[in-house]
């Protein structure tokens, strides 16, 4: 048999560790090099090759890399604050977050004027993760083409609507699109229809919320390609049996077959009370992505700091507007709402390992090379 | 011969699994100073390979200076087929054990010249030095490898059609399916093993009565090819009590009176740290 040797990287094997594969935790050691996840058996037959490296992980679980969609921010840096240093502050994250599991993200923007836009979203380039950080899937713009009466923490000066220009509006206020991975918007705005089409169309994720569209309104705005939904049930209507709003999505017969809606959930035991988490997870259980939507104080001790254009004060896992009793963001890591995810619902531990991993791939289509570690994923 | 009985396949399992560790160990293997290894496939020496895996996990056995050679694969199953016997080794025993991915020898059934492939296996045994200990299973009708009833007992390793028996006897792990089931296979011949210094068949259940019976009672037989080990001058049987059916009251009082003598070759169990 011939031997093709495929790569001189060194083989790191993980021992007596317990793997999510398939959706379910296995006794198996895992093979990587070069930073993709190897089939031993190949290995062993083809390139006749073995381990240069073995580490004993004493039993432990290795998951799926967590994929964070919805970040604004951690360790002191506010990815919505325009500076020169903007690079640095995201760097800083990527490598501390790995930390907490998330081993990719979408550094998130809050609603702004363009000017930040302009000035940030050069800055932010899609990049892959490795030892020195979290990879960079590109960024989540939350806003400014929101509802005001659902606009949370967002600064009401800055909110937007679509004009006659509708995607051309929307192109303007961001500048560029090119790094941009997910757009949250209100459906319920004039002309959102063709921004929704526009956006989907060039492979970016239409996610509904900060709004107070009806469920037909929403169901509208999934059939024109809209998959996501913003940290469901906070920013937008609550349940009500004869209009259940954007939450009706979650078992909504008219979306198109062959699609699934996802929908992020703040797991922090603060934004959404546990029984809502349990009501949300049984009624669509695949559908579920955990996002920590972590503000810059995530990782820094209790106090003031900025979020946007304005102030927020963090009590413990709260966080307020400074002043209100408005809540804004999280401080919360990844690795803390999987937990709570897990108590909270009772789930297995796949379960909810997988929130944080396969779903947000799926999500963004990318599970091919993240959220699993399936032979020659991104380990 | 010897013919070791014991209560049931657990014990037959460990009893073959302590047989072969000490075989190895007594042996004394180094670099340049290679144990050879014949190995099969099957549901019969599972247990053995658990027990095995067992040692090398507790650090009392290395396969680092052990090479091996498996008895047969079928031809044309693509070696990540489940079924695949290169799936079955790595699954089972290769993957759990340190054993260096280029002494683990399994017959190509995807070669293209597949005489050839039989041929290099034979020159890849021969430079090994010859086959310390081949273990073996036997079918119901009494084939050792893939070598079906009718096999010369001089064989050498070669290209087999199946017979419908083992054809029969495969389905259940193609989901029961006659089509799915390869039909021809590459194996090792009779006078491979018959080679080996060692023999080792390991014959569980009940099922197999009638073959140990046809192994070793009755005369050397090409329609019961695991009968020609009769000629061999190290050949040992482990059975449980099942397997012993068929056999005369005579023939089992004799080697269960014997079995003091055999375990003086598994007790005590040898072990590397010690070395």
């Amino acid at each position: 048999m011939v031997q093709q040797i495929v790569s001189d990287a060194p083989i790191v094997q993980f021992t007596n560790c317990r793997i999510l594969r398939s959706h379910q935790l296995q006794r198996e050691d895992l093979w990587v090099r070069d930073g993709k996840i190897l089939n031993p058996e190949k290995l062993f037959f083809d390139e006749k090759g073995s381990a240069d490296i073995q580490l004993d992980c004493k039993d432990s679980i290795i998951t799926p890399g967590f994929i964070d969609v919805q970040i604004n921010g951690g360790f002191g840096v506010d990815f919505s604050l325009a500076t020169d240093d903007f690079k640095s502050g995201i760097d800083l994250v990527s490598q501390k977050i790995l930390s907490h599991g998330v081993t990719s993200f979408c550094p998130t923007l809050v609603t702004s004027p363009p000017s930040v836009y302009h000035q940030v979203l050069p800055q932010i380039s899609i990049r892959n993760g490795g030892v020195h950080g979290a990879g960079i899937l590109g960024a989540h713009l939350e806003g400014p083409f929101i509802s005001k009466e659902k606009k949370g923490a967002h600064p009401e000066h800055c909110l937007r609507t679509f004009e006659a220009g509708a995607f051309q509006d929307l192109l303007a206020t961001y500048g560029s699109l090119d790094c941009v991975r997910i757009v949250t918007l209100a459906p319920e705005m004039k002309r959102s229809s063709e921004v929704i089409q526009e956006l989907t169309k060039r492979g970016i994720c239409v996610s509904l919320g900060h709004s107070v569209a009806n469920l037909s309104q929403a169901e509208e705005a999934v059939q024109h390609g809209a998959t996501f939904i913003t940290h469901l049930f906070n920013a937008m209507l609550p349940f009500h049996h004869r209009d259940p709003g954007i939450v009706g999505l979650l078992t909504s017969d008219k979306i198109p077959a062959g699609r699934r809606v996802f929908y992020g959930m703040i797991s922090d035991g603060i934004h959404t009370n546990p029984a809502a988490l349990r009501i949300a997870h049984r009624a669509h259980p695949k559908g579920l992505v955990l996002v920590t939507d972590a503000i810059a104080g995530m990782g820094l001790a209790p106090g003031r700091h900025t979020l946007g254009q304005q102030v927020v004060e963090i009590d413990g896992l709260n966080t307020y507007i400074a002043g209100t009793k408005t809540l804004s963001g999280s401080v919360a890591t990844m690795d803390t709402c999987v937990r709570h995810f897990q108590e909270a619902t009772g789930c297995s531990v796949e379960t909810a390992l997988e929130a944080a991993s396969l779903h947000p791939a799926q999500l963004l289509g990318i599970e091919h090379k993240k959220g699993t570690l399936n032979y020659d994923s991104d380990a | 011969m010897r013919l070791v009985i014991l209560e049931d396949y657990d014990q037959a399992s460990e009893w073959a699994a302590k047989y072969i560790c000490n075989r190895i160990i007594q042996f004394k293997p180094s670099q340049g100073r290679y144990f050879t290894l014949g190995l099969p496939t099957g549901s019969t020496p599972l247990g053995c390979y658990k027990k095995l895996i067992e040692y090398h996990k507790n650090g009392d056995l290395s396969f680092k200076y052990v090479k091996t050679f498996n008895m047969d694969e079928y031809v044309g199953l693509p070696r990540n087929h489940p079924e695949s016997y290169h799936s079955y080794m790595w699954n089972n025993f290769f993957k759990h054990i340190d054993i260096d991915p280029n002494n683990a020898h399994i017959l190509d059934g995807n070669a293209p010249d597949l005489q050839a492939e039989c041929d290099a296996f034979e020159k890849k045994i021969e430079e090994a030095g010859g086959i310390d200990l081949f273990v073996g299973g036997i079918g119901p009708d009494g084939h050792i490898a893939f070598n079906e009833p009718g096999s010369s007992l001089s064989s050498r390793t070669r290209l087999k059609t199946l017979a419908m028996d083992t054809i029969l006897a495969n389905a259940k792990y193609f989901d029961g399916d006659l089509s799915k089931v390869p039909t021809m296979a590459l194996t090792v011949g009779v006078g491979t093993v018959m080679d080996a210094r060692e023999v080792m068949i390991l014959i569980t259940g009940a099922h197999k009565a009638f073959a140990l019976y046809k192994a070793i009672e009755e005369g050397v037989n090409h329609m019961w090819t695991v009968s020609a080990f009769q000629q061999h001058p190290r050949t040992i049987f482990v059975c449980d009590e099942d397997a012993t059916l068929e056999l005369r009251v005579k023939t089992v009082k004799y080697f269960k009176g014997l079995m003091h003598v055999h375990n003086k070759l598994v007790d005590p169990l040898y072990s590397m740290k010690e070395n």
